[in-house]
């Protein structure tokens, strides 16, 4: 029988099936980061220990100051208990942990591709909805409640019914300036942020395959705000080029066996998906979203929706309520809202392939706004320092800083001022989401670049040509 | 079955409840990323559910709905579309349970939001459209008004006494009425999940 990609992964990671068609899987890697620190005490308390040590991998960055370098530097309270008592537990359970003065580390969904953790054909979890983002390799990665997390621990396993299938195919080519963002937007605009709810989403297509590992993982990343827990790509030649030679990669045998198994991993020709959406590459322009939900999305040459021609009665309350939390206009072009900050960064666009493109704008101009960029991992700084990116970004003006997932969530102490608008490269434009009364809007990294120039979103095709 | 009830198991269960006209309504919303490292014995905990919809930012109550005085002690929550989506964190569900709401009743839940309420003994009851529309129209013509639910039946008694079946799945079911936590099942299969492990690191000794 016909089989996806999927499946064929899933099924090699079955250890039971109840009658009710509910399997225990066993998981190849578990990654764990600071928002987690009181899962340790609590797998204590309950009688339980580490099952397999070896296969955890710890990391601070959620509640990491990006001017932080040492844990001293951490505010006292919380935050710094939080990284504190996670570089603890793995002493005291023995599993591997990246501290914040070891250039490996980085945001947990950045390091583990980075480190060769994660790999081809694994199941892999962490308690982050971001996990998505290692489906980029073709393995399969889910996003996981604290509950969960400790069950893993306990058990190195996960009880999961297995979800629908959905492939995405994305057909013709790219257009200039319209990046691995921009198509992970247009997607979510398309199928609804709960249009991938209950299914795994395998990415497919001539624009999927001509993207590098870096573009794909964005893609991946963002599935949870589709709905999914799960988006994955089939591994290729990029993939198997991308995680040779690293730490944790397997090595002299072991890794010509790897490659065999991993280059036999994908859909078969007549698999059949639950679910099938095409999209056309070439209708996919740079996006920005306006409202607060990621699938409100539009080109950055359009203007702000009217909830007037929406004819489903609580979609039109949902996009009043957001025009008037962002304080936009019905029919105000996007490119005239200016912004109060800019940030470049997080687990979806804070890799080396991100701050090149971010770069590659600022270079020769100034900051209008107040710019953060926050590199992925002390690795992804030290490859931009090495290239001198980071001189571009601290000529115009912008911040440099250290690794962690800053802005994104804002629980580090960097935040939006209420009323404040960013531009930025993370996932969530949620009320809030980058502090208190907070406005964000999600773009690339090379449109959150141009924005932070001009001081309001701007077609970076148009502002690369007339450069 | 050797596991013992760790949760509050879930049988029936009759409480005021309290509608949520929000679509898409996000974990963000649920509760704000600040309090995400507070504990789960943290006195403040039940203020974190949606707090920022609930309270102003000098602490005084806003008029969100949650705050008028017949919703209060609401132990049901009737929402909108996609309950639950975005963020993996499971405080949604502890705040939920800090203010003893055992049932969320909504058209659709998010996938992880789904599986943690079903770890903390919450029940998630998906309905259609109309009838979570009809249902919050109710609770807002009647604030205070009751809904009941029996989760062996798989039946919902709403204000007006219709009666409602759901579907939900028989392990999530099987969990709730007994209380149990999927550690203490899964330890039921210990010596299968060391035997899988040695086979599998036989059939794939590079990912070991």
């Amino acid at each position: 029988m016909p089989q996806t990609l999927f499946e064929k992964i899933w099924h090699e990671h079955v250890i039971v099936t109840r009658d009710d068609g509910n399997s225990l899987l066993y998981v190849d890697r578990h990654l764990i980061h600071d928002l987690h620190f009181r899962a340790f005490a609590q797998l204590k308390a309950a009688g339980h220990s580490i099952r397999e040590p070896e296969k955890l991998f710890g990391v601070p960055d959620h509640s990491l100051p990006t001017t932080a370098k040492l844990l001293a530097d951490i505010p006292a309270g919380e935050m710094r208990e939080a990284v504190e008592v996670l570089e603890q537990a793995s002493k005291e359970f023995n599993f591997t942990h990246f501290s914040m003065t070891d250039d490996r580390h980085g945001i947990v969904h950045v390091i583990g591709p980075e480190q060769g953790i994660t790999q081809p054909g694994l199941l892999l979890v962490c308690g982050d909805s971001h996990t998505s983002t290692h489906g980029a390799f073709g393995c399969i990665a889910l996003g996981i409640g604290s509950t969960e997390v400790q069950h893993v621990l306990a058990t190195q396993t996960l009880w999961q019914r297995q979800p629908k299938s959905m492939r995405i195919t994305i057909t013709g080519e790219l257009g200039f300036g319209v990046t691995a963002k921009d198509i992970i937007l247009a997607v979510i605009r398309e199928i609804g942020t709960a249009g991938g709810t209950g299914y795994a989403i395998e990415y497919a297509g001539p624009v999927i395959e001509a993207l590098s590992m870096e573009g794909r993982m964005t893609v991946c990343n963002m599935t949870i705000e589709a709905g999914s827990r799960c988006g994955l790509i089939a591994p290729d030649e990029k993939t198997i080029a991308y995680v040779e030679g690293r730490p944790y990669a397997p090595k002299g045998g072991e890794w010509d066996k790897a490659v065999t198994y991993w280059q036999a991993l994908r859909s078969d020709g007549d698999a059949v998906f639950d679910k099938e959406i095409v999209i056309d590459g070439r209708t996919i322009a740079p996006m920005v979203t306006w409202g607060n939900s990621p699938q409100w999305a539009l080109p950055v040459t359009d203007v702000v929706p009217d909830p007037a021609s929406e004819p489903d009665a609580s979609v039109r309350a949902t996009m009043s309520a957001a025009i008037d939390y962002m304080d936009i206009e019905p029919g105000q072009p996007l490119s005239d809202i200016a912004v109060d900050m800019v940030f470049i960064g997080s687990c979806t666009n804070s890799r080396i392939e991100d701050l090149r493109a971010a770069a590659e704008v600022v270079k020769g101009r100034k900051a209008a706004v107040r710019t953060l960029v926050v590199p992925g991992s002390g690795l992804v700084k030290k490859q931009a320092e090495a290239e001198g990116l980071d001189q571009v970004f601290i000529d115009a003006g912008m911040e440099w800083r250290e690794p962690g997932c800053s802005m994104c969530l804002a629980v580090n102490g960097e935040t939006l001022g209420a009323g404040q608008r960013s531009a930025s490269t993370s996932n969530r434009n949620f009320r809030g989401r980058q502090g208190v009364g907070s406005r964000t809007h999600l773009v690339s990294p090379a449109m959150a670049a141009a924005a932070a120039v001009t001081g309001h979103f701007t077609d970076v095709r148009k502002f690369t040509e007339d450069a | 079955m050797t596991a013992a009830p760790t949760i509050d198991p879930f049988r029936t269960f009759a409480s005021s409840a309290v509608p949520i006209d929000i679509a898409n309504c996000d974990t963000d919303q649920i509760i704000p990323a600040r309090f995400l490292r507070k504990g789960s014995d943290d006195p403040d905990y039940a203020r974190f559910l949606l707090h920022d919809l609930r309270f102003n930012t000098d602490g005084s109550e806003t008029n969100f709905v949650f705050n008028e005085p017949a919703y209060r002690g609401a132990g049901i929550l009737v929402a909108d579309k996609n309950w639950g989506c975005g963020s993996s964190r499971e405080n949604a569900v502890t705040a939920l349970v800090a203010n003893g709401i055992r049932a969320v009743i909504a058209p659709s839940v998010a996938d992880i939001h789904y599986s943690n309420c079903i770890q903390n003994g919450v029940l998630p009851v998906r309905l259609s459209d109309e009838e979570c529309a009809t249902l919050r129209a109710q609770l807002r013509d009647g604030p205070g008004a009751e809904i009941a639910i029996d989760l062996e039946t798989q039946t919902l008694t709403g204000p007006d006494q219709t009666r409602y079946t759901f579907e939900i799945d028989p392990f999530d079911k099987h969990r709730l009425l007994n209380g149990l936590d999927d550690i203490s099942l899964t330890l039921e299969h210990d010596t299968t999940i060391t035997e899988f492990a040695a086979s599998y690191a036989a059939r794939h000794s590079w990912a070991g």
